[in-house]
């Protein structure tokens, strides 16, 4: 249960710590917050040669809004963003996503380009990007990119990133007028990974009824996964509890044979998604409403 | 790119420093390096938070961090709380109200209400309850842990109290 041997570099400059990478992609790993990474590494399941720490590179970790949008650093402890009076006030799910997070003292350290990039389909915040459109910054040795959150997870721990490319910056649209929110999942513990989870946001057109709505399950395939065809029978169609309930079932159905381990079989965890996905629809909507 | 490091962190106050290993963890350069056993080793990888210390004044799994990480840091531990032959408030209060019984997870979960309460010395219980939520206890049934939280934060306050009127 201690690290296996390693070199360690930790690089002043993000053009350094791409260099390095570059240098020895199949061979290194970046360390961001560690929260992922060092448990992997004290069980060693990763033995990585080189360890490449961003701690040292200036003005990685922002948390500001750019003309309704909120920018992040990939640095950016998760505490920051619980932190942050911009993501309290402007930002309600970002918030919410946050805090269901393991606990305060892995956030304090956890970073939130780390979680992203290392994209555990049961996290919150790859969820998050998926259920906001947001976009995100990689940087490599041809510079920046941006990357929709929807073509960025591409299987189990594995993205769109290129080997030397470095998550540099999460920019998270806010939620438009009349939209609301929800967050739901369901863990053993509150701080657990969830073993199903879902994510909604319900736009509200005049007269009551819904204008769109957008759904991401997660914990239940190896990427989290936006039920878009589910999603398609909310427009235009008056709030009812029929409706969350077909919504989420046609979503629970479409998913592919959830993961089956010692904590929920995989009947389990498509039953929960599709439970997780109604409830969050009926939340958002009644938010919507307010 | 290094497999060794010269490090140096101050911790309670004092300096410390030495040539490590640079897969050494946080938890066992303050338990090996700097002699300082208070602060326990128990999962390795960031759950229980027997670890748990405050790293620039945020409670961190010590475990899960490597000691080149806190290079140049304010490191604080249990052995930090009592300022001298008395106990801190926090102590007081887990002892007064049976907050522990083997003692093995207390470190870690006076470091992180001790963080907590100096973020905000009012916290709801619902605050309260997450942050005892990242911290395990196989003993007490966590009660008499909270117990032992509300009644610091009284002490604190009142010790403040009478501070401000002193």
């Amino acid at each position: 249960m201690k690290p296996p041997s390693f070199e360690y570099a930790d690089p002043k400059s993000l053009d350094d710590a791409v260099r390095l990478l570059e240098e020895h992609e199949f061979e290194a790993k970046i360390l961001s917050g560690g929260q992922s990474l060092m448990p992997l590494l004290n069980m060693r399941l990763a033995r990585p040669e080189l360890l490449i720490d961003l701690a040292k590179i200036p003005d990685l970790d922002h948390v500001r809004e750019e003309a309704g949008t909120l920018v992040v650093g990939g640095m950016a402890r998760q505490r920051a963003l619980e932190l942050s009076p911009i993501v309290r006030e402007r930002f309600p799910l970002v918030y919410d996503a946050t805090m269901h997070i393991a606990h305060p003292q892995n956030r304090n350290q956890g970073t939130v380009g780390g979680s992203i990039a290392h994209a555990d389909p049961a996290a919150e915040l790859p969820a998050l990007v998926m259920v906001t459109d947001a976009e995100i910054v990689a940087t490599g040795p041809d510079g920046a990119r941006t990357i929709a959150a929807d073509e960025f997870f591409v299987t189990y721990l594995t993205t769109s990133m290129e080997g030397a490319e470095i998550l540099t910056e999460v920019r998270i649209p806010a939620l438009g007028p009349s939209t609301g929110h929800s967050l739901q999942e369901l863990a053993r513990r509150h701080g657990d990974f969830a073993l199903a989870g879902a994510m909604a946001t319900v736009t509200l057109a005049g007269g009551g009824t819904i204008e769109s709505g957008r759904l991401v399950l997660f914990g239940v395939g190896a990427t989290p996964i936006r039920a878009r065809d589910a999603e398609q029978l909310l427009a235009g169609e008056k709030p009812s509890d029929a409706l969350f309930e077909a919504v989420a079932a046609k979503a629970a159905a479409e998913l592919d044979e959830p993961l089956s381990d010692v904590h929920a079989s995989a009947e389990y965890r498509r039953s929960l998604a599709g439970v997780m996905a109604k409830r969050a629809l009926a939340e958002a909507t009644a938010r919507a409403a307010v | 790119m290094d497999t060794t490091r010269k490090i140096q962190m101050n911790v309670n106050g004092t300096s410390y420093s030495d040539e490590i290993d640079v897969r050494t963890t946080l938890v066992d350069f303050l338990r090996v390096n700097c002699g300082l056993t208070g602060t326990h080793v128990g999962c390795e990888h960031g759950v229980c938070g027997a670890c748990t210390i405050l790293w620039n004044g945020n409670a961190v799994r010590s475990c899960i961090m490597l000691a080149v990480q806190a290079d140049g840091s304010e490191i604080s531990t249990v052995e930090g709380l009592a300022p001298g032959s008395e106990l801190h408030p926090i102590q007081q209060a887990f002892m007064e109200e049976h907050g522990l019984q083997c003692g093995f997870c207390t470190p870690g979960f006076m470091m992180s209400i001790y963080e907590m309460i100096s973020r905000n010395p009012d916290p709801s219980d619902e605050e309260i309850k997450d942050v005892l939520g990242g911290q395990i206890c196989r003993c007490t049934g966590y009660q008499t842990i909270f117990k032992a939280v509300r009644s610091a934060i009284d002490k604190m306050a009142a010790a403040n109290k009478s501070a401000a009127q002193g």
